[in-house]
């Protein structure tokens, strides 16, 4: 039993069916993680691609190097890290949580470049015409350096979306039961792998579809001249 | 304890983790050029079988793919040890990535290279290797970097079917001795450095393939 539900192994078509709904409830959580995931890295990043773009080398240095650090160690490892170390420091914080915060810094280094990228792909003359035409920087960025990166931006984090969806079963790892940590306690329980296991593929591949989709219709739906923010 | 006593046992995770991501890292490069080419090939068979292990592998989770290969496969009679599950895992997941950056590159060549080689009476495994793929294949090698990289931090996760790299030497550790502080952020460091080399590498590969193609990679 998990969730609730009890498993019927009288047949591989009564196994599978009774053990649909606890997988349903592991995706509630990988959907609810990689959203919330996201939504600070979008944040984070955000923060961290700003902070880079400071004239001033003593911030803009070790923010480089953050970001590049983040990128280049394993999720897992940094998911133990704040798992085992923030309790240390008097913080505690539900596995979820942790693994949500952690899955938003490690993506937020990822789309910290993407939003470096989007605003530097913007070209030069644009800035300049801002310039000649006596606008101040903030105007220089609301109303024509950012609707003109926009385009560019988001089919980029929309991509990472669909790659967070595939790293929340990492989380799995701290005991968050998302959909494989889930099937994988009904394989332990059950001596069953392959059934458990093959329904979390397809159910991974009908999520990842559907955000593919998602995405590309968001992409076509995209003016390429830019949004204005007003 | 001091923070030197640490290092030993995870340096010898380390180095299996090295090895575990160059050969998974190898193997993935087979695959990626097997499925690249075949997504180009003429035979739509071949177009179709690579695209199914395209979508397969990139559609679904990597720690899916590595619990599918060591937990599910025994029940049907095949026992993969934690290393080759690990290894093959890897390589098929990096492989199907790859196989993406194979074919942007080989349709990227400009149509009249193609067109050219026809014109010219090359067979289409001459047009593919003396024309398409020298022009291709420093194309490739960037995104081919990132994606060394994100093998090297995947290559975690063997840690979960028990495989004694990196990652299991740091958790074993941290259980016995407790000092999870220290022992977290020399693993971190361990796993930053390996990253900074074999970037150096990936760039070392790329200059090489620069001086014997007379390219540049568009970044």
């Amino acid at each position: 039993m998990l969730f609730g539900f009890h498993w019927d192994l009288s047949s591989p078509e009564a196994f599978a069916l009774s053990i649909l709904p606890i997988l349903l409830i592991g995706m509630k959580i990988t959907i609810l993680a990689t959203i919330f995931g996201f939504l600070i890295a979008m944040a984070l990043g955000l923060v961290f691609a700003l902070l880079r773009g400071v004239p001033l080398r003593a911030v803009s240095w070790p923010i480089a190097f953050i970001v590049e650090f983040v990128r280049d160690t394993p999720l897992l490892i940094q998911l133990y890290f704040l798992y085992y170390i923030l309790p240390d420091y008097g913080i505690t914080l539900p596995a979820l949580e942790t693994g949500i915060i952690t899955l938003g810094i490690q993506y937020s280094a990822y789309t910290s470049e993407v939003y470096r990228a989007g605003l530097e792909a913007v070209p030069r003359g644009q800035r300049e015409a801002a310039r000649a035409l006596n606008l101040g920087a903030w105007r220089t960025y609301r109303d024509v350096i950012v609707p003109q990166a926009i385009p560019r931006i988001v089919p980029a984090l929309a991509n990472y979306l669909i790659s967070i969806i595939k790293d929340t079963p990492i989380l799995s790892a701290i005991t968050v039961l998302e959909m494989l940590g889930a099937a994988k306690i009904v394989g332990d329980r059950t001596f069953r792998y392959m059934l458990p296991l093959t329904l979390v593929g397809v159910l991974f591949l009908i999520l990842t579809a559907v955000a593919a989709t998602a995405v590309r219709y968001l992409e076509k739906k995209l003016p390429r001249a830019g949004i204005a923010l007003k | 304890m001091d923070w030197l006593s640490l290092l030993p046992p995870l340096l010898y995770g380390a180095e299996v983790t090295a090895w575990i991501t160059l050969a998974s890292t190898a193997g993935g490069a087979i695959l990626a050029f097997a499925a690249g080419i075949g997504s180009t090939a003429r035979f739509a068979g071949w177009r179709w079988l690579a695209g199914l292990y395209v979508q397969i592998f990139r559609g679904t989770s990597l720690l899916v793919q590595l619990f599918w290969l060591y937990f599910a496969l025994p029940i049907i009679g095949i026992r993969l040890s934690p290393e080759v599950a690990g290894v093959l895992a890897l390589s098929l997941n990096i492989g199907a990535y790859g196989a993406e950056v194979v074919r942007g590159s080989l349709n990227s060549v400009d149509a009249g290279q193609y067109e050219a080689a026809t014109a010219l009476n090359f067979t289409p495994i001459q047009t593919l290797w003396r024309i398409l793929m020298p022009q291709a294949l420093i194309e490739m090698m960037p995104p081919f970097g990132n994606l060394a990289i994100q093998n090297l931090k995947d290559s975690a996760l063997v840690s979960l079917i028990s495989l004694a790299d990196l990652a299991f030497a740091a958790d074993n550790l941290r259980n016995r001795t407790l000092e999870t502080l220290p022992i977290l952020i020399l693993t971190l460091l361990l796993y930053f450095a390996m990253a900074l080399v074999l970037m150096a590498a990936m760039r070392l590969l790329e200059r090489y393939l620069r001086g014997v193609s007379g390219r540049e990679a568009t970044r």
